[in-house]
């Protein structure tokens, strides 16, 4: 059995070594974009920080892995799928046989559709490569603009802070994190980061971003003066909100959320929609290809639909159920769990299930503003839904126990609706632990 | 080490937390806990202060054993002059409390002063604030303990409360933590609640890391929990019935005080026991003890946790709170004895409810129990009547009364104020004060001094006014620990006193629990102390310390105003003989005990301490 | 044969000697902040609940982990954090439903329990064997394991 992958990240990965374990005979060859081993974008706020050197990132630690495991690695790229013939083209030329097809393709940031966008000095935060631009520009002193206070951008907010800049963060929802934590929370945050020195403008929207002497002028500049394009400038870059305000800066870091990388398949027959459709064996429409992770629009376990979850436990999920099906273990995936844990300049937040409730639903909150505490349950009838957390770091797992296992509170949904903070008890109680 | 070396002041006046270093001369000299909170006590307050006044202070404590592994390492004390006693306090209680306080870097906190308006103390390792307490003053120490763990959004934090009783000046109020453990003696609470002072909340995480020699006391430790283990009374008899294993053994030998002290056995005893407490009742088969539960790394787990039958007229009905109808803090034999066997009340429902309310409200039992027996004895003499108790039926052996009165002392309510005062101030007020069973205004614990003569040397002695953990000899007289000794001889009791209070000072002061002593003797603790602590503590300066600081609280209690005559017990245990049971016929003979006591101690003959005694103690 | 923890909430006194045991083995102090085995108490039943990981099959928590720093220790079956390789995303705290695996804010880590190399310290400290190490088998890991599946997003079909 010939087996292709197509995307070295977790899910990738994680279905290579899950196939090699299923099936020790079958060929598995990993195909990657980058140029780098395979490794986890999880890690590289933690890079920014230098808590770890690049290698800390790698998804696997010993350099003869893959190979140890008869996993072959060739970094390329699928210039063009031909599904019939079961048959890749790569833009090294070559081509690839395959048996079953694996598409972890990942996802990419979204590209803001303003004015300068592509100017030097403006930077995702989502590759190694992103990364080596970020920790060169962003120097003690530096101007630097976070377009985007979501997951991503708020991740790294800790990391730029330590790093010495000046800090400013746009975000156009009226709160942060808007994508991942409710009104309370996220205001939470924000007043957290403002506090730590961070301006902070929600609801607010980049209209366009511009080179001070506009770039002709500044390549001659830097051109004659023998500098990097980026490097050299002092506040090079002006950023123009639309509520009038101007910001000025050495370094504009786009992190304003996440896309598919599935536009290689336009024109071939895998259904699409926001990512690539599968069914509950993480199968595509056409039988022989599979999809898994960020690209993948699996069932949802929360509401049953299909549902892009890009986060790193559902890669790892969709990695392994793809591979035992792909290697003829039939395997039910009961769907993706959407859970986010965030740390924001050392506040953590987290947030399960349908944690902006339900219809009919009904839920409790504690609060503690000074204190930066917060905890939102949302019931439907006698089952937790859905979670919101601030501040909470012991047993913070249980809310997915509860959640994911559809646990039964009976009596103790109304002592959780008094004390909400006794979710471990709850949990062992009605599990019978007790 | 093991200090944390750290002490918070918390002036209440002013409003200002303030560390400062603990001090370590006086550690070296008197260890921790009760032995370094008195010192501060002694050193920073004049001994004539009135109790209630912002001028006394409260000091909560921890041991150098506190928050470690030795078994029973979570005591704390609360230290401060009492309001019933007018002599130093030193109240221990268990639970985890005191480990919290240990495990968030302090040793102790010193309150003093008088906060303008109601405060609670949140306390998140070195961060101390005083918060504003309105929405928990005029609660319960259940709903304020409620209220802060939800506030704090923290399952863990250790609470430390008062109740009403306490706001409301009840004399013997006891300051609960974790729901039901009580550092619960001579008023201590109430001290709290002059303060304005509702709720100490404590997380802690810092952890208690600097034990001087790690191995050493681990191995230590481990020998002491083997001990215990192996010890018929730590390791089954307190397990298994908890201090109530005392109920039947001591009606037996005729040493049960009964009907405020009238005769030394109770004819209910048993419906009342630990053995009892296992019994299935018949409204739901359960029997009252749900299981056994342990305080902060305790090994012998004595504690009892307790229902009430919920067919009993105490939880019945609508309008009872759901919480009576769960599992609290059960029945420990003192609190059996004072609100049953002293009350004649047989009713273990009755008494189960009694003590929950003790707990809710932060009363402690045996003065509660004890003084409601004396207004007992007041009413069926005529001197108390129905006028004066609001319609309550106050006869010995009515269970309904007795809840009624622990409900309404609780609340400060009524006649609950008036059985607020205290067995000698109430008895007092109604022209007998001979039928107060107190010493220096303390009410007495379960042991008839007539049927054990040590104890009735013990009560009057005892520096916090009539207590019998100050020296427990029931352990020798009864039990025969460390050996057996007469309970109704008098010989030798005076150097047995003299023996245990010295060495339970030490144990109070080391951060463990004196039940320890049923197993260990000061051979047991001597290493786990020398392997914690920097310094060379051999067992004679341990057993110099807890003389020491026996006779610092005696000094303080000398200039806070007491004489020999106030060593002393009521004329009714004095003069009237034990009617029934193998003590028919005695006495307390304390007037055999109390001169060689004097002698022994280095005290003259007026009790006072000689030159040479303070000299050589360095008081 | 592979051992594992035997809990008895039956047998559970709630005295903390487990967790004390636990925080000095791993942390050097009595800690029972940092202790990886918690004592849950129901106050209104008048229970005590020591609770850790399972060392589950499923080990979400190492399937999550995006840098391998969560490895299985064949020997005992634990699954173990390697703290030198552990970058501190937090990403196993939330899939663990068993909510075992905690985040250490004083190391920028994550604790959880590794059976203490295959000499488990909480189990030696219950002074009422409510805490066992005992014969994998014995244990009522398989309730555990079977209640670890429904909180699997995958299952054989």
């Amino acid at each position: 059995m010939q087996y292709a992958i197509i995307g070295a990240g977790p899910a990738g990965v994680i279905a290579a070594e899950t196939l090699r374990k299923t099936d020790p005979q079958g060929s598995i060859v990993l195909i990657g974009g980058e140029p780098e081993p395979p490794y986890s974008r999880m890690a590289i706020p933690y890079l920014l920080i230098e808590r770890i050197p690049e290698t800390g990132t790698y998804l696997r630690h010993s350099p003869d892995h893959f190979q140890k495991q008869g996993i072959e690695i060739r970094q390329d790229r699928v210039t063009a799928m031909d599904t019939p013939n079961r048959r890749l083209t790569l833009s090294s030329g070559d081509g690839l046989q395959y048996d079953r097809l694996l598409i972890a393709t990942g996802s990419r940031p979204i590209k803001l559709p303003v004015p300068g966008i592509d100017l030097p000095g403006v930077h995702n935060c989502w590759t190694l490569e992103d990364a080596r631009h970020i920790l060169r520009l962003a120097q003690p002193g530096a101007k630097v603009v976070l377009i985007g206070a979501g997951f991503i951008g708020c991740i790294i907010l800790e990391a730029l802070a330590e790093r010495g800049v000046d800090l400013s963060v746009v975000e156009m929802g009226d709160r942060m994190v808007p994508r991942m934590m409710n009104q309370t929370a996220g205001n939470l945050i924000k007043r957290w980061c403002e506090a730590k020195g961070i301006q902070v403008h929600t609801a607010t929207r980049v209209k366009g971003i511009e080179s001070r002497s506009g770039p002709g002028f500044l390549k001659r500049v830097t051109g004659v003066l023998g500098l990097d394009a980026e490097s050299g400038s002092a506040n090079a870059l002006g950023v123009e909100l639309d509520n009038g305000h101007r910001l000025q800066a050495d370094l504009v870091i786009s992190a304003t959320g996440v896309q598919p990388n599935s536009e290689f398949l336009k024109g071939s027959s895998v259904e699409l929609e926001q990512g690539i459709l599968v069914d509950n064996r993480l199968r595509t429409n056409i039988p022989e290809i599979f999809a898994a992770g960020d690209v993948a629009q699996g069932r949802d376990f929360s509401t049953g639909g299909h549902q892009v979850h890009a986060i790193q436990p559902t890669a790892s999920d969709h990695g392994r159920v793809a591979a035992l099906n792909m290697a003829g273990t039939d395997t039910l995936f009961q769907g993706s769990f959407n859970m986010n844990v965030l740390d924001t300049l050392g506040l953590i937040s987290s947030s399960f299930g349908l944690w902006m409730g339900v219809e009919g639903g009904d839920s409790v909150e504690i609060c503690s503003p000074e204190k930066y505490r917060y905890l939102n349950l949302e019931f439907q009838e006698d089952v937790m839904v859905g979670a919101t957390s601030l501040g909470l770091t012991q047993h913070v797992g249980v809310l997915r126990g509860l959640i994911q296992g559809r646990v039964k509170l009976g009596q103790w949904k109304d002592r959780l609706k008094r004390d909400p903070s006794r979710l471990m008890e709850a949990y062992l109680a009605q599990n019978a632990v007790l | 080490m093991a200090w944390q070396k750290k002490v918070l002041r918390v002036n209440l006046s002013a409003g200002t937390c303030t560390p400062e270093p603990l001090n370590m001369k006086w550690a070296h000299q008197y260890l921790g806990q009760r032995g370094l909170a008195t010192k501060y006590i002694v050193e920073e307050t004049d001994p004539k202060v009135d109790p209630l006044s912002p001028d006394n202070k409260l000091i909560m404590t921890t041991g150098p054993l506190t928050g470690t592994m030795a078994s029973t390492g979570g005591r704390y004390s609360i230290v401060t002059k009492g309001p019933l006693t007018g002599a130093i306090a030193c109240s221990n209680s268990g639970g985890f409390f005191g480990a919290e306080l240990k495990n968030a870097g302090w040793d102790m906190i010193i309150f003093e002063g008088r906060s303008p308006t109601p405060v609670y103390l949140y306390l998140e390792n070195e961060q101390a604030t005083l918060m504003p307490a309105e929405q928990i003053w005029g609660q319960t120490v259940w709903e304020t303990d409620a209220w802060l763990h939800n506030h704090h959004q923290d399952p863990l934090l250790r609470i430390a409360a008062i109740g009403v009783a306490a706001e409301k000046g009840v004399l013997f109020c006891g300051v609960v933590n974790d729901l039901h453990r009580a550092a619960g003696r001579s008023g201590v609470g109430t001290v709290m609640g002059s303060k304005n002072l509702k709720a100490v909340a404590v997380r802690g995480t810092r952890g208690v890391g600097n034990i001087r020699d790690p191995q050493a006391f681990m191995s230590a430790t481990q020998a002491g929990k083997k001990v215990l283990a192996e010890n018929a009374v730590t390791g089954q008899g307190l397990p298994t019935y908890g201090t109530q294993v005392l109920m039947n053994v001591i009606n037996e030998l005729g040493a049960m005080p009964t009907r405020n002290w009238q005769t030394v056995q109770f004819e209910g005893a048993s419906a009342i026991s630990g053995e009892a407490m296992h019994e299935p009742r018949k409204s739901d088969g359960k029997p009252n003890l749900v299981r056994n539960g342990a305080c902060f790394g305790c090994t012998i787990a004595c504690g009892r946790i307790s229902t009430i039958d919920p067919s009993h007229f105490t939880v019945e009905g609508e309008n009872k709170p759901a919480h009576y109808r769960h599992a609290s803090g059960g029945l420990e034999y003192e609190a059996a004895w004072a609100l049953g066997s002293d009350t004649g009340v047989d009713d273990l429902d009755a008494l189960t409810y009694a003590n929950f309310i003790c707990n809710e409200q932060g009363m402690d039992p045996i003065s509660f129990g004890a003084t409601v027996a004396a207004a007992m004895e007041l009413y069926e003499l005529g001197v108390l009547t129905l006028e004066h108790t609001g319609g309550i039926e106050l006869k010995f052996g009515n269970a309904k009364a007795l809840c009624d009165i622990a409900e309404l002392t609780g609340r400060g309510e009524g006649f609950g104020m008036e059985i607020g005062l205290g067995s000698k101030r109430l008895c007092e007020k109604y022209g007998h004060p001979e039928l107060s069973m107190t010493v220096k205004g303390q009410e007495f614990p379960a042991y008839d001094a007539r049927g054990i003569k040590g104890m009735g040397l013990t009560y009057a002695t005892s520096n916090r006014g009539a207590c019998h953990l100050r020296s427990y000899t029931v352990a020798s007289e009864v039990l025969g620990i460390p050996e057996k000794t007469d309970p109704l001889a008098t010989d030798g009791k005076a150097e047995l006193v003299k023996a245990f209070q010295d060495a339970t000072a030490v144990v109070d002061s080391a951060g463990i629990c004196v039940f320890t002593t049923f197993a260990w003797t000061l051979d047991d603790i001597q290493p786990q102390i020398a392997a914690a602590c920097e310094g060379d503590w051999n067992l004679d300066k341990l057993l110099e310390v807890g003389e020491r600081i026996w006779n610092m609280e005696r000094q303080y209690n000398l200039e806070a105003g007491f004489t020999a005559a106030d060593d002393t017990l009521p004329p009714r245990v004095l003069k009237e003989a034990a009617k029934v049971g193998p003590a028919k016929g005695n006495v307390s003979d304390l007037d055999k005990m109390l001169p060689e006591y004097y002698r022994i101690r280095g005290w003259t003959t007026d009790g006072r301490l000689t030159g040479e005694t303070r000299q050589r103690l360095g008081v | 044969m592979q051992r594992s923890l035997h809990i008895d909430p039956e047998k559970c006194t709630g005295c903390l000697q487990c967790e004390m045991a636990c925080s000095l083995e791993n942390e050097k102090v009595f800690n029972i902040a940092k202790s990886r085995i918690k004592v849950f108490t129901f106050h209104e039943e008048g229970r005590f609940v020591p609770y850790t990981c399972t060392q589950c099959d499923e080990a979400w928590c190492m399937h999550a982990c995006p840098v391998e720093a969560i490895q299985l220790n064949k020997l005992t079956g634990a699954k173990v954090v390697n703290e030198s390789v552990c970058v501190g995303c937090k990403v196993c705290t939330i899939a663990c439903p068993f909510g075992t695996v905690n985040y250490n804010e004083d190391s920028g880590k994550v604790i959880k329990c590794d059976l203490c190399g295959g000499d488990p310290e909480c189990a030696k400290a219950c002074p009422t064997s409510a805490i066992a190490y005992i014969d994998a088998n014995w244990t009522g890991l398989d309730r555990m394991r079977s209640w670890a599946a429904r909180t699997d997003t995958s299952a054989r079909a």
